[in-house]
């Protein structure tokens, strides 16, 4: 099987270790990404504050890329990415002008009729548990884990179109079929606090810290992503939050790929968990040693 | 030969301000068959009665028109005022000069103009128009009243209290409905049960009320009346006329399962009455649960019982009955706010709580004895937030319209918090304080004044964070988020149609509204008639209701009941649809589309043109059911059907005129 994969900016930096723990796991289950040729920046972040329909043309060129491929799905690993897609996509669904003056803008007809999923939902329901389940050599037994999905991917919820926007389950479905112990936990959808980090740090810093602090009190010994920008938030700040806050925060943080690709027997050198800022070497020293875990020690 | 006299009404200055009334008689004076025409300044009056009267005699009239205001406000008045001149009363037209013309028009000369048409129109119906006779069918001097909560008992009572034999179902092992599961009222907090169970008791020992617990309507056939009625009673397994009541069968049964009328938060035993005043005060078997009958062992309760009521082999029974008119009072139940409401948890938080559930809690007899616990760890919450409008007045995921009890009884939740727990806090999250009612608004300000904090804004997240309970929500009036950590929370759940009440419309032969309240035939001039004669509708299945309008309502339905039931034959209105068997396909068309259910096919046995006996079907209608809507007669493909005083050829006359 063949998909197109968009995979932002994001994963071509701070987020390079999704990119390949994406792409391990693809190699593993034999399903094909195939990059949308000549690829463009989405505009998240800035565009749609400065001009909509620019906002919508920056996507949409990728996407009419991608369907003069011969693509039928696109899989975006980053969640801002995905938003501005399928904002794109619903509005020109919904308007037959916007269609044509946004396919006039960027000078390629685009019919707005490709796929556009997450990776989460490529892995968890367009694929299937049942196809990921076969290739877990290494299962992550007993791991406490709590499914982070944070905002973007399930809001706002008609344009989103994940599986709840209040209690989405598709990553704490996988984390199970791992062999993981998914934990219930209040701020699986709650925003990370990306953007208000650098403007208001003061804010942003307690967003992170809330849910730190409710993972944590909920049982989680790390948490899984399914956004590069919430991964580099919660994982680069818990120091400098230990420092403001007096906490003691320490939980490995994950791309919710790279545990997929750990349980598929990859190593943390090949999937560049070394990249992450808290380290979770003993974490997964643990984890892996499954005899040890299986009680639920 | 028809001699038509047109009388056209100033209605003061109503009409003639717009219309030349004058001249509007003038021109009817040439229409065919008009004998007589004139105008006057009110028709309706006496006088204006009178002049009709003389008139026909005078000109020897045999049709009249009286163009006037709309037929809903007069066409009655006049049809007398025609009997009382010797004519039948269906001889007659009302044009309608004043809301269909006069009201609506400015310009005096094309509102005379359409007004001249509007005449000629009738004029031409009337030439068409038939003598029509009304039959009389009987009353069956008993009635019906569906559902047993307050609604219903007050109905029940007020109706047997005049005289008149009554017949009180509910599906329930238990009359009283949820009035007794409260703990106490708004806004005289007078014990809910104290008020409620004495009133199951009157009904249980009235004369004229014959009471069928356990029991369901299946079928019913016939019209006002004269409704046919089946009700399934459903197995008991314990003989009630052998039982005593003594409760013995209860506390030796060994098994116990959640109890329904506890919400699941306290148990019962498998033989049970739901509640120690439960009327009949004699046990049922729970089927499911009971070990007898779903595994073969056991027979405690049998082996116990002093009066060996005990019927394993029990089978539900029917019975039918011959009725004059049906009160509904099926009432309502709450909202499933654990199917949408994700960001309150869909119910995985055993802390978060219904009012009801928190009415339980609190009431003396439920499974708490009256002591606020936490249903997580048993511990007396400390703070406590109020959601109000949790699926009401949310039309993104709920119902879009308001409960109307919920300012209420929150109000009186918080006052009841407060007052069990001197160092409590309770917050309230609401969109709008609704509180008209006697007495209402001031206990809203006494709940204020007891201390809890009313919050303007929706909850948008809960969540549980080490044995509490995160609300995070907005406060509108200062424009900030407010987050408080509780220790329970308390949802004011809409209220929405009974379980299986659409189901039971269809059965009666009515629909239900859109958001499947039962729906009243008028929502002002009529409200406790639904459009199906000799039905009327008491408490909240008509909409959410509180106590006191339930009540209320009750008291109206059974005065209308008493009016129908006082007379020992009704007239029927002779404006109904006759099929023509000549050209009646039977093809069955018009019977779907019957809001009423008033046709049914009947066979007919008949010679054809080969002089063979042939037997065939034919629609035929019910007079008693039929209202008179006409839909049938569309529909029907041959023209087979024709409504008596809208018939097809009439109303064709009355649309040619036009153009003539």
């Amino acid at each position: 099987m063949k998909y197109a994969y968009y995979p932002g900016c994001s994963l071509d930096a701070t987020g390079v270790e999704f990119d390949t723990s994406n792409k391990l796991v693809a190699k593993k289950m034999g399903f094909d990404l195939v990059e949308i040729p000549d690829w463009n920046c989405c505009g998240a972040s800035s565009a749609h504050a400065v001009n909509h329909m620019l906002a919508l043309a920056l996507p949409a060129r990728n996407l009419a890329i991608a369907e003069a491929e011969g693509f039928d799905t696109v899989a975006i690993p980053c969640a801002a990415c995905f938003a501005r897609c399928k904002t794109t996509a619903f509005e020109a669904q919904s308007s037959p002008e916007t269609k044509a003056k946004i396919s006039d803008i960027i000078e390629m007809d685009y019919q707005a009729n490709i796929e556009i999923l997450s990776f989460l939902d490529l892995l968890g329901k367009k694929i299937g548990l049942d196809k990921i389940k076969p290739h877990v050599i290494k299962p992550l037994t007993g791991l406490k884990i709590a499914s982070y999905y944070g905002c973007l991917l399930v809001r706002p919820a008609k344009i989103a179109q994940s599986d709840d926007p209040e209690n989405p389950m598709v990553m704490d479905n996988i984390m199970a079929v791992l062999g993981a112990d998914p934990v219930e936990w209040g701020y699986k959808t709650e925003c990370c606090g990306a953007s208000h980090v650098m403007p208001v740090p003061k804010v942003g810093q307690q967003m992170i810290h809330d849910i730190l602090k409710n993972a944590q009190i909920n049982g989680a010994e790390a948490i899984s992503t399914a956004c590069p920008l919430c991964m580099i938030n919660l994982d680069m700040r818990q120091k400098q939050l230990n420092a403001q806050l007096g906490t003691n925060f320490n939980i490995p943080i994950f791309h919710f790929t790279e545990l997929v690709a750990l349980s598929f027997g990859y190593s943390p050198k090949e999937i560049g968990l070394s990249k992450h800022f808290v380290s979770s070497e003993n974490l997964i020293k643990d984890t892996l040693s499954t005899g040890a875990r299986s009680d639920g020690a | 030969m028809k001699r038509i006299g047109v009388f056209i009404c100033h209605c003061g200055s109503n009409i003639a301000a717009t219309v030349d009334c004058a001249k509007v008689a003038e021109a009817a004076q040439a229409f065919p068959g008009v004998s007589f025409s004139s105008d006057y300044k009110y028709m309706c009056s006496e006088p204006g009665q009178e002049f009709i009267k003389d008139s026909i005699k005078k000109y020897d009239l045999n049709a009249i028109v009286v163009a006037s205001c709309t037929p809903r406000m007069h066409e009655h008045t006049f049809r007398k005022t025609l009997a009382n001149g010797g004519l039948n009363p269906y001889m007659f037209e009302m044009t309608n000069l004043r809301e269909q013309c006069s009201w609506v028009h400015s310009d005096i000369e094309k509102a005379t103009a359409k007004a001249i048409d509007l005449v000629r129109m009738s004029v031409a119906k009337v030439a068409k128009n038939e003598e029509l006779f009304s039959s009389t069918i009987p009353m069956h001097k008993k009635a019906l009243v569906i559902g047993a909560g307050i609604a219903g008992m007050q109905a029940a009572l007020d109706i047997a209290d005049a005289g008149h034999k009554v017949v009180l179902v509910d599906r329930e092992p238990t009359i009283g409905g949820k009035m007794p599961m409260l703990d106490k009222t708004f806004p005289t907090m007078d014990c809910s049960a104290c008020i409620s169970t004495p009133k199951m008791v009157e009904v249980a020992q009235h004369p004229n009320i014959e009471l069928m617990a356990y029991s369901e309507v299946v079928e019913i056939n016939g019209f006002i009346g004269n409704f046919d009625v089946t009700i399934k009673t459903k197995a008991k397994y314990v003989d009630h006329a052998k039982c005593t009541g003594c409760g013995l069968c209860e506390t030796k049964c060994p098994k116990k399962v959640p109890n329904e009328y506890d919400l699941g938060m306290g148990l019962r035993s498998c033989i049970y009455k739901p509640f120690a005043q439960a009327v009949p005060n004699k046990p049922v078997i729970d089927a499911q649960n009971c070990r007898k009958l779903v595994e073969g062992k056991c027979g405690v309760c049998a082996k116990v019982c002093p009066t060996g009521a005990i019927k394993y082999d029990d089978t539900e029974s029917f019975t039918t009955d011959t009725f004059g008119a049906i009160v509904m009072a099926t009432g309502y139940d709450l909202f499933k706010w654990e199917d949408v409401y994700g960001e309150y948890g869909y119910g995985k938080y055993p802390d978060v709580v219904t009012g009801l559930h928190f009415e339980r809690m609190v009431n003396a007899s439920g499974p708490t004895g009256g002591k606020l616990k936490r249903p997580s760890d048993g511990t007396t919450p400390k703070t406590v937030v109020f959601i109000k409008c949790v699926g009401s007045r949310d039309s993104a995921k709920g119902k879009s319209y308001c409960s109307r009890a919920c300012c209420m009884y929150t109000a009186k939740h918080a006052h009841q918090f407060l007052d069990k727990t001197p160092d409590g806090n309770a917050y309230v999250f609401y969109m709008d304080v609704r509180t008209p009612g006697k007495g209402y608004d001031e206990f809203y300000e006494s709940t204020l004044r007891d201390g809890a904090v009313y919050l303007r804004g929706r909850v948008s997240k809960i969540y549980q964070e080490g044995g509490k309970l995160i609300i995070k929500g907005e406060d509108s009036l200062i424009g900030k988020q407010v987050e408080v950590t509780a220790d329970m929370v308390v949802l004011a759940t809409a209220m929405v149609p009974s379980a299986g009440s659409r189901q039971l419309a269809q059965t009666v032969g009515f629909l239900p509204d859109l958001n499947g309240w039962y729906q009243e035939a008028h929502p002002k001039l009529r409200p406790v008639e639904t459009p199906t004669a000799g039905v009327f509708l008491a408490g909240a299945c008509q909409g959410p209701k509180d106590i006191p309008d339930s009540v209320a309502q009750a008291g109206a339905a059974a005065a209308k009941v008493c009016g129908l039931l006082s007379k020992s034959q009704l007239e029927t209105n002779p404006m109904t649809a006759k099929t023509n068997t000549a050209i009646c396909s039977g093809c069955g068309t018009c019977i779907p589309v019957c809001p009423y259910k008033a046709i049914q096919l009947e066979s007919i046995t008949e010679r054809d043109h080969h002089g063979h006996r042939i037997t065939r079907n034919v629609a035929s209608v019910n007079n008693g059911l039929c209202q008179g809507c006409g839909a049938c007669t569309v529909i029907c493909r041959p023209g087979a059907i024709d409504l008596q005083g809208f018939k097809n050829d009439q109303i064709l006359e009355e649309v040619d005129s036009l153009w003539m």
